[in-house]
């Protein structure tokens, strides 16, 4: 209908012309991504500490050299021609942070006397760096006392974690569990939150229509459905663009970023293997690689664009129902709302419990109810879900779209001209199930 | 052909018969003044006319055929009383948008919007939003929204509300032109002057029922108790005729009532015995004002609740 394509026109535009469309869409990433990297930051300077640290090692662990991380800037200075007992009361005035004293030991038993003295408590980070390197020099030792050189030890040593491989007759694929839950969760996550913002986006905009008293000469020109469907599309319209900006920044960011901070780069990271705290963190990184191209990336984008789209016009219909009966009072609004966000709330609840239990009887049912599928379905895609249970709910999800558009229409032609009355839910449904 | 003919309609909410079995008929070109006390169930009957509400019974013929609101949308033009702009969107843009929602292209729609604009003298808002408008200015951009497809039937709920003498003028001088060139215009209100001043037809609408239909000089006609005013250059002492009472004196103006069985010639006669120079006499009709109030008084100020057994 050509009085659709307006109305939807216009509640975009003015949407998307507002200064504030502008700020959010581009001010929200910035936030988030300043936020990280702040962390990041923070996370970072940690290590570069620099102390310097008195060393007396008479078990002659290091035989006079620290070969110490890249990443730790601290220094090691070697004494020789001092008492420990003497270093330990004015390591202080001699200008170290720390004095650390490794007396005469057997390597081959667990030193338990090694001492480190510091003013302060030390940081575990510190603390870590320097255990790490010590027990590094006694297994150096241990090594050589038992005939063993560096390199036998290489081939020796074990690391290994276990692939899962899903063999489903076509092809053999790698799974990683932990990206399978990660992705599935932001997903239903992001589903979640989109149906609640845009939602909520929609009744205001037939709030404002109500309170301006616009409704009255609008409806006198279209169907108050039509006035309804265009303002929902209208919005949903509005929010698909949100999202297209964002994944536009995310992905121009992810690019721009790693000229900022260097050490922000996987491939850097991997390169190297030297990122502290993460031992097997080149492992990890080429994990988590596999693990995302395991994903079937087309069946997830489409999966997600149609949830998306069922949930937001499903939930936006309710939500413009409750804006339809409002009169003025924000409070009475919030009252409203809240049976609408039970079940939005409840699929969050049950999509948590499918992202770790894919297959569990309240997965497959909150997948196939269309007033959770939205967000449950997203949480379990990532399992390979069975073709005829993803037909089911995507059809169940359209015909739940088609009833409650229908539902809500009647309520929202009523309530749209009502002015001055509390309305009940009980009138509510009275005027959902009234003939026209 | 009348332009709108409302047979017996009627629509009963759960606590009020809002419009009670109304019927009437509205010619083209004619100003048809819609009249009430609050709540009397005005809102309810314009909005079935406009197609909003359905009636529950009832039939609203529109031009000889029977009304459907979704092709006769853009016949009609509807001013309700509560004024209804998006505040945050631009004047300009709002009016072409409201246009178009009537049916009109996007050219044609600009097009008449800048004439009424210019007509109007508001080229320079344009540009400027609703919410930063005065409450007239609002009032004549919505009166702008209004007319500006050309329907063949306007509905304006108190269009002066808020405007001050000038504009109230530049909004009148509108309608006569309007109905001059054939549009019917239904025109609801309290105030009466303004009904006497504009309207040629009214309906007075109480409790959901007409309770007077009628031109406003035949309703006037009907409503006369015999009372004239008459002028003299100078008011005789002592008057005592059988043919009159005196109700009050005003300078030189007499008003007064005739006794039945005399005729105004016997008033004259008896001045002109008297040697009394007249210079004029003339009927006072009475007001709207007091035949609306002589009609609804007695009638409780606000509707009371009631069941209905429907």
């Amino acid at each position: 209908m050509n009085k659709i394509a307006l109305i939807i026109q216009r509640e975009y535009l003015v949407r998307v012309k507002k200064k504030s469309f502008l700020l959010t869409t581009i001010l929200v990433p910035l936030i988030i991504i300043a936020f990280y990297a702040t962390m990041i930051a923070i996370g970072m300077s940690n290590n570069t500490d620099a102390s310097k640290i008195a060393v007396i090692d008479q078990a002659n662990l290091f035989n006079g050299h620290v070969e110490k991380a890249t990443d730790d800037a601290s220094q090691y200075i070697f004494i020789t021609d001092e008492a420990p007992e003497t270093v330990k009361t004015k390591y202080k005035s001699m200008g170290y942070d720390f004095f650390l004293y490794i007396p005469h030991l057997d390597i081959n038993k667990d030193a338990a006397n090694i001492e480190l003295f510091s003013q302060s408590p030390i940081s575990i980070a510190q603390k870590g760096q320097i255990e790490k390197m010590v027990n590094k020099a006694i297994e150096l030792k241990r090594l050589q006392s038992a005939n063993i050189s560096p390199e036998q030890y290489q081939s020796i040593h074990s690391d290994i974690s276990i692939e899962n491989k899903i063999v489903n007759g076509k092809e053999e694929k790698k799974n990683v569990a932990g990206v399978a839950f990660g992705v599935s969760f932001a997903c239903g996550m992001l589903i979640y939150i989109i149906m609640i913002i845009y939602g909520m986006m929609v009744m205001r905009g037939v709030m404002e229509e109500k309170i301006n008293r616009i409704a009255e000469v609008i409806v006198s020109s279209v169907k108050p459905f039509q006035l309804m469907m265009g303002k929902i599309i209208g919005i949903g319209a509005v929010g698909i663009t949100q999202f297209a900006i964002w994944i536009v920044l995310i992905i121009g960011l992810q690019y721009a970023l790693p000229l900022f901070i260097p050490s922000f780069d996987p491939h850097m990271m991997q390169q190297h293997g030297q990122v502290p705290m993460a031992g097997g963190n080149a492992g990890m990184w080429a994990n988590m690689a596999v693990g995302l191209h395991s994903i079937h990336w087309g069946l997830i984008l489409f999966c997600f664009v149609f949830y998306f789209l069922g949930g937001y016009l499903l939930y936006a219909s309710l939500f413009a129902a409750v804006g339809s009966v409002v009169s003025e009072d924000q409070q009475e609004a919030q009252q409203m709302v809240f049976p609408i966000m039970m079940p939005i709330i409840l699929a969050f609840v049950i999509m948590s419990k499918a992202v770790s239990a894919p297959n569990s009887p309240i997965a497959i049912f909150g997948s196939l109810f269309p007033l959770t599928s939205p967000v449950v379905m997203m949480g379990r895609i990532m399992y390979d879900v069975p073709v005829t249970q993803l037909i089911a709910s995507m059809v169940l999800l359209v015909l739940g779209f088609v009833f409650f558009a229908w539902l809500t229409g009647k309520i929202y032609r009523t309530g749209i001209l009502l002015y001055g009355k509390k309305v009940t839910w009980k009138e509510m449904i009275k005027w959902a199930f009234r003939k026209s | 052909m009348n332009r709108l003919e409302v047979n017996h309609l009627k629509k009963y909410y759960a606590t009020q018969k809002a419009v009670d079995d109304i019927s009437f008929s509205l010619a083209p070109g004619s100003v048809f003044g819609l009249l009430g006390p609050n709540g009397a169930g005005k809102t309810t009957l314009i909005r079935m006319i406009t197609g909003i509400l359905f009636p529950d019974e009832g039939t609203i013929d529109f031009d000889g055929k029977k009304f459907s609101p979704e092709q006769q949308v853009a016949e009609i033009g509807y001013m309700p009383e509560e004024r209804g702009l998006y505040k945050k969107m631009k004047i300009g843009d709002q009016a072409i948008y409201l246009a178009q929602l009537k049916g009109l292209s996007k050219a044609e729609a600009t097009e008449r919007v800048k004439r009424w604009f210019i007509k109007f003298e508001m080229q320079s808002w344009w540009n400027k939003k609703v919410e930063d408008l005065s409450k007239g200015m609002g009032q004549k951009l919505q009166f702008v929204t209004t007319v500006l497809h050309d329907p063949k039937l306007i509905i304006l709920d108190e269009p002066f509300s808020g405007l001050d003498p000038v504009n109230s003028n530049l909004i009148k001088e509108e309608i006569y032109q309007l109905a001059k060139k054939g549009s019917s215009i239904i025109f609801s209100t309290h105030r009466m002057e303004q009904v006497e001043e504009i309207c040629d037809h009214i309906i007075l609408v109480n409790k959901g029922q007409k309770i007077l239909d009628g031109s406003v000089t035949g309703v006037k006609q009907e409503f006369k108790e015999n009372i004239f005013a008459l002028d003299l250059s100078s008011i005789p002492d002592n008057i005592n005729a059988p043919s009159f009472e005196v109700i009050r004196k005003e300078n030189n103006q007499l008003i007064i009532t005739i006794r039945e069985g005399f005729k105004s010639n016997d008033v004259l006669q008896y001045f002109l015995n008297q040697q009394a120079i007249i210079n004029s006499f003339h009927e006072v009709l009475p007001s709207l004002n007091d035949i609306f109030i002589k009609l609804v008084h007695g009638t409780p100020l606000a509707r009371q609740f009631q069941t209905v057994t429907a």
